[in-house]
């Protein structure tokens, strides 16, 4: 790609970047508060952290996390010809050589909440996709062990969807039938 | 016993035939993959496995935790042993899954650092720390925050790191056996939150960083108190030297044990400690500088082995560090405010409350209401005593956080612990999770 070398450099991101000028690996890229955000289709995510590990030397995954924008109503901040989706995986790699990270935030929709393994690129998003998994519901096609690590095994339900009740626990002793 | 030996005698493990190849051969990624992060199996499995098929006689599965006083809290640990040795060890956490990230969906941002500050309890600073970086990222106002409030910051920090690695060189005494050391790494740790209590007003869960600056300035005779404090730790750190650095027995249960590589480090995202202990000079502050890092002088402490010992002698050299950067940071501290006069984020002082209504209308909608964050998202990151602990926030608009994700330097670095283990003996099993020095509010949150 022509444009690649015009974006790999140091130099901190522009304030207003036109959405779809610039694109990185194929990917959308945009600016969020001086950091840099790619926006890759679901299918290139592992294709463009390899491409990111072995070429521009984002070496170390440091977080993937997920967040379910049920409800948002905002703008969203994504580029042109990004489809917004109910679930956003987001990943974020740290290159030690350029002292820089940079975040990919992914669309996946709910009908289908699922997006390739990072595991093969970088063996510690383990226990992190494990926690998005639990917590979201989103699967991760080719990870070794995909069990629920935070939440007890026999939970049912992922908590931090937004449709996901919150304080229904109920109070045993307040207006219970059988209590005695 | 080595790997290699275990595989060339033809031993099954539990799991079934493991096919693996020799450790020379085999470069890192396919190291990793073959020996896999985990133990493969669900814990059902295993349970099942236990007591029957062929290996029963060469391996063991046992629990190790979740109450065992050396898993530092509620870790539970699966380990497959071949007589003493460890084959495959298998982290399993969440008993202390309070689902904080839920909660701070609920919290306004002012809230926001009463919940963080749970997390990492041996250092709630440095949640509160991340969590305001952030929202002020988000509000825009990361560069007007007042340099005095941005220095007590880097103050509190550098003594909060003292008290953590305090903290560790006590539990890792106890660990290994050198008892003596719970009981004097205990006491400077409480000489350390004494002085956090007189500034903070509390030892813990201090809720002092917030959006915006600090809650208040720092009180008459704080210089005097962490004067107190630092003069007197070199002595006590020499004293440390004495009874464990120099010391054999110590040395001989520390070294060559647990070790990991730097590119088993990377890949598995390890920081702080752990990653310097391989020898890759990797800290925030000093590579990525937030807050005025770049100003002060001070030293990255690396090791070279990767071994449970580089990681005790950098924790105990970076208690030297942060005594060199607290005495710098009180030569340098700036007067002025102690947070940002912008009125949408900063209460009214208490004094005008009680002349004015519009004073009293504005604190109390700014703690009931809150205030409103311009919709986006945004991931800032410090060195906390444990590694990259990050913040990644996104905001609808509203006075609250629409999704709040702490990175845990615990959560991540506890995936190193079954290359650490992996060929060791079982006693050696209790100094790698304590070299790791996992604190598990921060794991499970």
């Amino acid at each position: 790609m022509a444009d690649d070398t015009a974006i790999v450099d140091d130099a901190p991101a522009e304030d207003a970047p036109a959405p779809e000028a610039e694109l990185f690996h194929g990917a959308p890229v945009t600016a969020s508060h001086d950091q840099r955000v790619l926006h890759p289709d679901r299918a290139d995510l592992a294709s463009i952290v390899r491409t990111l590990r072995d070429d521009d030397g984002y070496n170390m995954c440091l977080d993937v996390t997920g967040v379910d924008y049920l409800g948002y109503e905002a703008d969203r901040g994504l580029p042109d010809g990004v489809a917004p989706e109910r679930f956003e995986v987001v990943v974020t790699l740290m290159s030690h050589t350029r002292r820089h990270r940079v975040r990919l935030r992914t669309q996946v929709p709910e009908a289908d909440a699922a997006v390739p393994s990072l595991f093969d690129v970088h063996p510690g998003t383990e226990a992190m996709e494990r926690e998005v998994f639990d917590l979201l519901g989103i699967a991760f096609d080719g990870h070794p062990d995909l069990t629920r690590i935070l939440m007890p095994e026999d939970w049912v339900g992922h908590p931090l969807r937004k449709d996901e009740a919150i304080g229904r626990i109920p109070v045993q002793f307040k207006g219970s039938q059988d209590a005695r | 016993m080595s790997i290699l030996d275990h595989r060339s005698s033809g031993i099954e493990t539990s799991e079934g035939a493991q096919e693996m190849t020799d450790r020379t051969s085999a470069n890192a990624a396919e190291l990793l993959r073959e020996l896999g992060a985990t133990l493969r199996m669900s814990e059902a499995e295993a349970q099942d496995l236990v007591g029957e098929g062929p290996s029963e006689d060469q391996t063991m599965i046992i629990n190790m935790g979740p109450q065992h006083p050396s898993t530092h809290g509620v870790l539970r640990l699966m380990l497959e042993l071949e007589g003493e040795t460890v084959l495959r060890t298998k982290p399993i956490v969440g008993y202390l899954h309070t689902g904080m990230e839920k909660t701070g969906e609920d919290l306004t941002y002012l809230q926001g650092p009463t919940n963080v500050t749970r997390m990492d309890y041996a250092a709630p600073l440095f949640n509160e720390l991340v969590f305001s970086l952030t929202t002020e990222k988000l509000l825009g106002i990361d560069e007007d925050i007042p340099a005095r409030a941005q220095w007590i910051r880097m103050l509190l920090t550098e003594i909060n790191r003292i008290t953590s690695n305090l903290l560790f060189l006590a539990t890792n005494g106890m660990d290994i056996g050198a008892v003596s050391m719970m009981l004097y790494g205990w006491r400077d740790r409480e000489e350390g939150l004494r002085v956090l209590e007189m500034i903070t007003g509390l030892r813990m869960n201090h809720n002092y960083i917030r959006p915006g600056g600090v809650a208040a300035d720092l009180p008459d005779g704080w210089r005097e108190a962490v004067l107190t404090f630092i003069d007197a730790l070199p002595a006590s750190l020499d004293e440390y030297d004495v009874l464990l650095t120099g010391q054999p027995i110590y040395r001989e249960r520390l070294q060559g044990v647990g070790v990991i590589t730097a590119t088993e480090a990377i890949a598995l995202g390890a920081t702080g400690p752990i990653l310097r202990s391989t020898g890759v000079p990797w800290d925030l502050r000093r590579d990525m500088p937030y807050l005025f890092y770049e100003q002060l002088d001070f030293d990255v402490v690396v090791g070279t082995y990767g071994d449970c010992f580089d990681r005790y002698a950098i924790r105990i050299n970076e208690i030297r560090e942060s005594i060199k950067i607290i005495r710098q940071i009180l030569d340098l501290l700036p007067p002025g405010d102690y947070r940002i006069q912008d009125k949408k984020v900063t209460p009214p002082p208490r004094a005008r409350i009680d002349e004015s209504m519009e004073a009293l209308i504005h604190h109390f909608k700014l703690f009931t209401e809150g205030f409103k964050v311009p919709a986006g998202e945004a991931y800032m990151a410090v060195e906390s005593p444990r590694g990259e602990l990050g913040c990644y926030i996104v905001s609808d608009g509203s006075a609250k956080p629409f999704r709040m994700h702490i990175r845990g330097p615990s959560f991540v670095n506890l995936q190193t612990l079954p290359h650490m283990m992996r060929g060791g003996l079982i006693a050696d099993a209790v100094a790698v999770i304590s070299s790791v020095d996992p604190i598990m509010g921060e794991v499970d949150r």
